[in-house]
């Protein structure tokens, strides 16, 4: 660990903890949408857990976080209930957003978790408007925006970063770089696609590129970016390089790509890897490791079950919140 | 009671707004500058540029900070300069603020206010003299308020103010300079509640925003041949008042729906189809309709008259549906 930030074996182990329940989430919620429980768009965050981890440990819980649609990760990683989280992609009642946004749409605001937002470069005007509320108030809080690599080519990226940087806004923009959007490569798609972190320069945002696919590099390069952030800096922003396991959604075989390449990425899953470094460092024991398995795994299948058990919405709550009281 | 012009109606309710220590106003040119329709003019003296921000030509960005700011809690006010640039914020508007509240089961509101300006008339040609508000109107989740006098300007402000949604709050561009009295107690006009804005037995004109003032101008001479029109204005187009509306036609058993955009698609449809769902069996003759002509607006000044209903247009179709 090379920040000074001293994590302790415990605060370790529970960055495993909390990986893998991302992941035994998303290994589930597949499940699920094979046997039809789960429907719509299902995009999974496999592979890119330590951004989510990394990333949002480092918040305070006041802190905002606002994403895409690939939101399941970021939504347990700032706290969200699993069981409310599951329900919701089974567009059950008792889901965080009593069914009616669906898993892109995954919302906590006690949690500060500000959604989920599915139109790609969305999320991005929102987070500076976050940031500048709590400037406004002196609150102390900053935004933690999460974007793709496609979303650079939005214009909503561009003037989110301009904005912010003309106004110091305390928002850390944070690109995960899984090196495709749908199908199309960043290379076809991005003229400055080799580089991507320094589009930030442009508008005068400092900048970094990191390995995404490790949980420590990513806290320690967001605990940095916080710092600069909080201490009134402006805005930051951060590129992660990492890989989505899966494909873009349930939908996509993503025959665009080749499986070596997968492979090749494989071999340096966040988990497994991050798992191994706790045993050769004498931190954890393998049997530790699967102890915590079977705990995660009982929380997800507990997360199912709520969901299967959970009533629908009923027929009345078509029109529910739609507008507020005067 | 004093009588101000429109402009300074807008200018009273927002310093007024800015009273609430959560409300602040972003937008191209607000503050040095005094606004492209000089609304906001000494608002950066007083209130400072924390709150009176000026922003980068950035519709979609500015807007959607409107709407993250309102999401965590504040009260922004955004000016998009004409409702023409609101095309570059449709998805900060209609995609975020419009479906937040929903989308999460209620958990956060959008309480952010977009103030523009709507209509044709100014010469200034096809792109910047569109009547875009009934598409706002279209969508649930956002409210639509579309004032034609100062009076209602106040009111309809202040109850903007109260509201937990999203709010397009929409002026026209040839209605700034027009007068009128407003009281000087602190009243509100609460939304969905259109103004008989003159009674009438034969036949109910409804209208708004400029559209409202054409009416009102063409009942004065329709009075003159013997004919009393009843002029509705819808103030707001989302909620709508159709109890008023169909309450008018009840009595009167004639109607004629005006507004300034294009037939096609344009509200005014959505009024006549409640007026024939509910007042069918009190009508006497078909509901006419009176729209702006099916052309992107042209520039020259005969050519852009021609484009958008007058008073004659509207008197004509009431004598029609009158069969006179
Ligand atoms: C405005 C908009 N255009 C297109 C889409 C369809 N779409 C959904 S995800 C996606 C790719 C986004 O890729 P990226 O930003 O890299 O995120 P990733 O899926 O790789 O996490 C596209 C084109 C959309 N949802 N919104
Ligand atoms: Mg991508």
């Amino acid at each position: 660990m090379a920040s000074g930030d001293k994590l302790d074996g415990a605060q370790l182990i529970d960055f495993y903890r909390r990986m893998l329940l991302i992941r035994v989430f998303e290994e589930r919620s597949a499940e699920q949408y094979m046997l039809g429980r789960i429907r719509g768009f299902l995009h999974l965050y496999n592979g890119e857990e330590a951004i989510a981890v990394g990333a949002i440990s480092s918040l305070q819980p006041t802190d905002y976080v606002v994403t895409h649609y690939r939101d399941h990760g970021h939504a347990l990683a700032k706290g969200m209930d699993p069981n409310a989280a599951m329900a919701e992609l089974f567009g059950k009642a008792t889901g965080c957003s009593k069914g009616k946004g669906g898993s892109m749409h995954l919302f906590d605001l006690e949690k500060r978790f500000m959604g989920g937002h599915a139109i790609v470069g969305g999320q991005l005007p929102l987070s500076t408007g976050f940031a500048l509320a709590s400037k406004l108030r002196g609150d102390g809080d900053i935004a933690l925006c999460f974007l793709g690599d496609g979303a650079i080519n939005e214009g909503e990226f561009h003037e989110s970063l301009n904005l912010a940087s003309l106004w110091k806004l305390p928002v850390l923009f944070f690109v995960e770089n899984n090196l495709y959007g749908m199908g199309a490569t960043v290379e076809q798609m991005l003229a400055f696609h080799d580089e991507i972190y320094k589009f930030a320069n442009g508008y005068k945002i400092p900048s970094v590129r990191i390995d995404g696919m490790d949980v420590l590099k990513v806290r320690e390069a967001t605990q940095e970016a916080i710092a600069h952030v909080r201490g009134g800096n402006g805005p930051f922003l951060i590129e992660a390089m990492a890989y989505r396991f899966r494909g873009h959604s349930m939908a996509d075989p993503a025959e665009y790509r080749a499986r070596s390449e997968e492979e090749r990425w494989r071999m340096r899953d966040p988990i497994t890897t991050f798992g191994a470094s706790l045993v050769d460092g004498g931190t954890a024991t393998q049997e530790e490791l699967d102890e915590i398995r079977t705990e995660v795994e009982e929380i997800i299948d507990a997360a199912v079950q709520f969901a299967e058990d959970s009533p629908f919405p009923e027929p009345e709550a078509l029109y529910d919140d739609v507008y507020g009281g005067m | 009671m004093a009588v101000i012009t429109y402009r300074e109606a807008v200018g009273r309710a927002l310093r007024e707004a800015l009273q609430d220590e959560r409300v602040f106003m972003m937008g191209e040119d607000i503050g040095r500058y005094g606004g492209a329709y000089a609304v906001t003019r000494g608002l950066l003296d007083e209130f400072g540029p924390e709150r009176i921000r000026e922003t980068p030509i950035a519709e979609s960005g500015f807007t959607g900070a409107g709407a993250g700011a309102a999401m965590a809690g504040m009260r922004p006010i955004v000016e998009l300069m004409t409702i023409n640039f609101s095309l570059l914020a449709m998805d900060q508007i209609i995609n975020h603020a419009a479906k937040v509240r929903y989308m999460s089961g209620g958990q956060l509101s959008c309480p952010l206010i977009v103030r523009t300006v709507t209509g044709g008339g100014a010469s200034v040609g096809a792109t910047h003299s569109q009547s875009l508000e009934g598409w706002f109107a279209a969508v649930p989740g956002i409210r639509v308020a579309v004032p034609s006098t100062p009076h209602d300007v106040l009111g309809l402000f202040r109850a903007a103010m109260l509201q937990e949604d999203p709010v397009m709050f929409v002026e026209h561009t040839l209605l700034y300079s027009t007068r009128g009295e407003v009281e000087d107690e602190p009243y509100v006009i609460p939304f969905g509640r259109a103004d008989i804005k003159r009674s009438g037995t034969d036949i109910t004109i409804a209208a708004y925003s400029r559209m409202a003032v054409v009416a009102m101008r063409a009942a004065e001479q329709l009075e003159s041949r013997g004919i009393s029109a009843e002029v509705v204005d819808l103030r707001t187009l989302s909620p709508l008042d159709s109890e008023t509306v169909v309450e008018s036609v009840r009595k009167t058993g004639h109607a004629v729906v005006v507004e300034e955009t294009w037939y096609t698609g344009g509200f005014g449809a959505t009024v006549v189809g409640l007026i024939q769902e509910r007042a069918f069996d009190y009508l006497n003759a078909p509901v006419g309709r009176v729209a702006g002509e099916e052309v992107p607006t042209p520039y020259s000044r005969y050519l852009e008259q021609a484009s958008i209903p007058d008073e004659a247009r509207v008197i004509q179709a009431v004598e029609a549906a009158l069969g006179r």
